[in-house]
């Protein structure tokens, strides 16, 4: 019963990963690839109608943990007590900035929620990357099953971990990264012109980045957690992961070159 | 300040601010169907761009609740973590349940309400206004449901690690407590729909500019508006208020004011508790009235708060008896101010009377006080339990999470909620200023 809800709860954070992912992707690169006003309107258009959808993953995520999981769900939201509600306060931006952007058709009202909205995001990419580093990392439990981490410390691993030390700040911005060129080939697929143009740009450049930073943040995994090759090597099947990541990889940069957005999208 | 009183602030802030939207959610959602209705019945585009004028302020007023609702979810695990880890087990359902379906039934669904009016036509746009409806009231009533749990906790049993797990979901779904809490309080959202509908048709009578519409904004508000301030008194506040005297008897005695047991007790009006003498200074009472009230019988004997042990007193009882004094007082103020429309408007005289519309339009904050009076009331007077019988709110905490973080995020809260505040009313004033007869359809 309880690796059911699991896999459930995996399942739809994998899902909220995936889909909201390309809307804080549009959101990374909102400033950079929409010059005027209505190229920005386009590309708040083309994620306005599934934005909140996808968000709901994230709640449903959050509420089945809470049931399933519920001193789980206790200990992690008390122990990252600051960096979530920071996420709180950025996904409340976030849902703001395209929510009230729209009703006020004036030049300085648009371009302030384009700022709030694009600022949220990319911050929102990098917590929500450095958290994923704080699970692979670990966090120091008490008797009770309890922790607290503070924001950070002294951005070393060890001995008193924070939840921003260098090598979650690594894994935020392999996220910051996947998530702009998973955006930008969103915004390639769906746009035409010049901001498809400057979107598979974006989307390039940002490849070579998440090329360069996975594997910086592979050694970096292996550095603090030393027995991970061994637990590759025990569990064959997990093996599976980290090569279906390299091949998409390579997919997405082999479609964005020759000009596959969806498919590129897809990868 | 200890870290459980900033807990509670916290919360208690950041949850009476979100309800000061999801109430004008529930209540609009209501009257938009009636308008709505009214267009299709009448063939009548006055009562369509009606309905859109409203449905544009409805929208405003959605994505502010949706955005302060959420950290709602959160602060049970970030600041409330062996409350959670306690009751997850049962609230869970019924928070999850809120998130996943009527939250999603009623964004997508007023996504086509306000988008879609061309491509549904009429009658198809009509059906998207009641499901907003519906989604909006189901979520009240999950929500309701997960309060009514902590205040009479039902259908759940102790498990061997000490938390709580649910044996029978329709025992949680159906508690008699949920029941009569939710009908009390969807009927006060729409008290707060229609002043708020009333108060802004009075203004465009005051200020003669889109008069038509102003017309009838206070008709339909008052007919609405007079209905549901009776309903709220009786029979659903009376039902509330007899569950509680049956159920929590301190807190019934401390809401009341009433200090020692009494046969045929009184009915206190006004009063301020003195918590040094255990009395109530300068009351102003109806001799027996509460005793018959509650029990039917002018000599039922009332238990005061002499027979509690004090440690069970709700920890602040002069805010519990102003909390429910207030929403009490003003309850009766406001099937005053209904009458009085009701009566002019019969009359034909009401949107000629200056003074009344004036009235009616200083009208619309005193529900959104009423109600949130009423919910300090219930949780004010659930002290010192959490989930009532079973934890106390002290061992509810966060035990990792100290007074110095929260006080940082409470007061983060303050600074982003102002900020919302203020772009609110900014966003509808504006739309009011626009008028409805502008309103055409949005694309």
């Amino acid at each position: 019963m309880e690796i059911l809800w699991f896999c459930i709860v995996a399942f739809m954070l994998a899902m909220y990963v995936v889909l909201d992912g390309f809307d804080l992707g549009v959101g990374i690169i909102h400033r950079i690839i929409g010059r005027t006003e209505s190229e920005r309107s386009i590309l708040i258009k083309a994620i306005g109608p599934v934005w909140d959808g996808n968000e709901v993953w994230l709640l449903a995520a959050g509420g089945t943990l809470y049931f399933a999981f519920p001193k789980l769900y206790a200990s992690s939201f008390s122990g990252f007590y600051l960096p979530l509600i920071i996420v709180l306060w950025l996904l409340m931006m976030r849902g703001i900035g395209i929510e009230f952007r729209h009703l006020i058709h004036n030049p300085m009202w648009k371009s302030f929620w384009d700022t709030v909205f694009s600022f949220a995001s990319i911050l929102l990419s990098i917590f929500l990357g450095a958290a994923l580093g704080n699970v692979i990392r670990g966090v120091p439990l008490n008797q009770d099953g309890y922790f607290f981490e503070p924001l950070w410390t002294t951005f070393t691993v060890v001995p008193e971990s924070g939840i921003l030390d260098w090598f979650t700040v690594i894994i935020g911005l392999v996220t910051f990264s996947t998530l702009t060129s998973h955006g930008a080939n969103y915004i390639a697929m769906k746009t035409d012109g010049d901001l498809q143009k400057r979107a598979r740009n974006v989307a390039q450049i940002s490849w070579w980045a998440v090329l360069l930073l996975s594997v910086g943040s592979i050694m970096a995994t292996t550095t603090i957690h030393t027995d991970i090759w061994r637990n590759y090597a025990d569990y064959p099947w997990g093996n599976i992961f980290p090569i279906a990541g390299f091949v998409s990889l390579a997919g997405m940069f082999f479609y964005s070159k020759s000009g596959r957005d969806a498919r590129a999208f897809i990868s | 300040m200890d870290a459980l009183f900033i807990d509670r602030l916290q919360f208690a802030f950041t949850i009476s601010f979100h309800y000061l939207f999801p109430q004008l959610t529930m209540g609009l959602a209501l009257l938009i169907v009636i308008l709505k209705y009214l267009a299709i019945k009448k063939k009548s585009e006055h009562y369509n761009n009606a309905a859109r004028f409203w449905a544009k302020i409805f929208g405003i007023n959605f994505a502010v609740g949706v955005v302060t609702g959420i950290p709602m979810e959160f602060q049970f695990g970030t600041n409330w973590a062996q409350f959670s880890t306690f009751a997850g087990g049962v609230i869970g359902q019924t928070l999850a349940m809120e998130g996943m379906f009527a939250f999603f039934l009623e964004s997508s669904f007023l996504g086509l309400f306000l988008y879609g009016e061309k491509k549904l036509g009429q009658t198809g746009h009509f059906i998207t206004a009641i499901l907003v409806f519906l989604g909006s009231w189901l979520s009240g009533y999950f929500i309701v449901a997960t309060n009514a749990w902590m205040q009479h906790p039902v259908g759940y049993a102790l498990s061997p690690d000490g938390s709580v797990h649910l044996t029978s979901f329709w025992a949680l779904l159906l508690n008699p407590w949920a029941l009569s809490q939710y009908a009390h309080n969807m009927i006060g959202a729409v008290v707060t729909g229609a002043f708020v509908m009333i108060s802004i048709g009075a203004y465009y009578l005051l200020a003669k500019r889109e008069i038509e519409y102003g017309k009838t904004f206070v008709r339909i508000g008052t007919i609405v508006g007079l209905i549901a301030s009776l309903l709220v008194a009786f029979p659903t506040g009376d039902w509330e208020s007899k569950n509680v005297a049956y159920n929590q008897g301190e807190k019934f005695a401390a809401m009341e004011g009433l200090f020692e047991t009494k046969q045929g007790a009184e009915l206190v009006l006004i009063g301020q508790p003195d918590m040094e003498k255990l009395r109530l200074d300068n009351p102003l009472h109806v001799p027996k009235l509460l005793s018959f009230l509650t029990y039917n019988r002018w000599n039922a004997e009332i238990k005061g708060l002499d027979a509690y042990p004090k440690d069970h007193w709700p920890d602040n009882i002069p805010l519990l008896y102003y909390g429910y004094h207030i929403m009490v007082g003003l309850g009766t103020i406001f099937i005053a101010a209904m009458l009085l429309s009701a009566f002019l408007l019969w009359k034909k005289k009401l949107f000629e009377s200056r003074w009344a519309l004036w009235i009616l339009l200083l009208s619309f904050p005193f529900p959104y006080i009423a109600n949130t009076a009423g919910w300090m009331t219930a949780e004010v007077g659930r002290q010192p339990w959490l989930v009532y019988g079973l934890m106390q709110t002290a061992d509810g905490i966060s035990p990792t999470v100290s007074a110095g973080n929260g006080l940082f995020t409470l007061l983060g809260f303050i600074g982003m909620y102002f900020v919302l505040g203020v772009l609110f009313l900014f966003l509808v004033v504006r739309t009011i200023n626009h008028g409805p007869s502008l309103t055409t359809e949005s694309h």
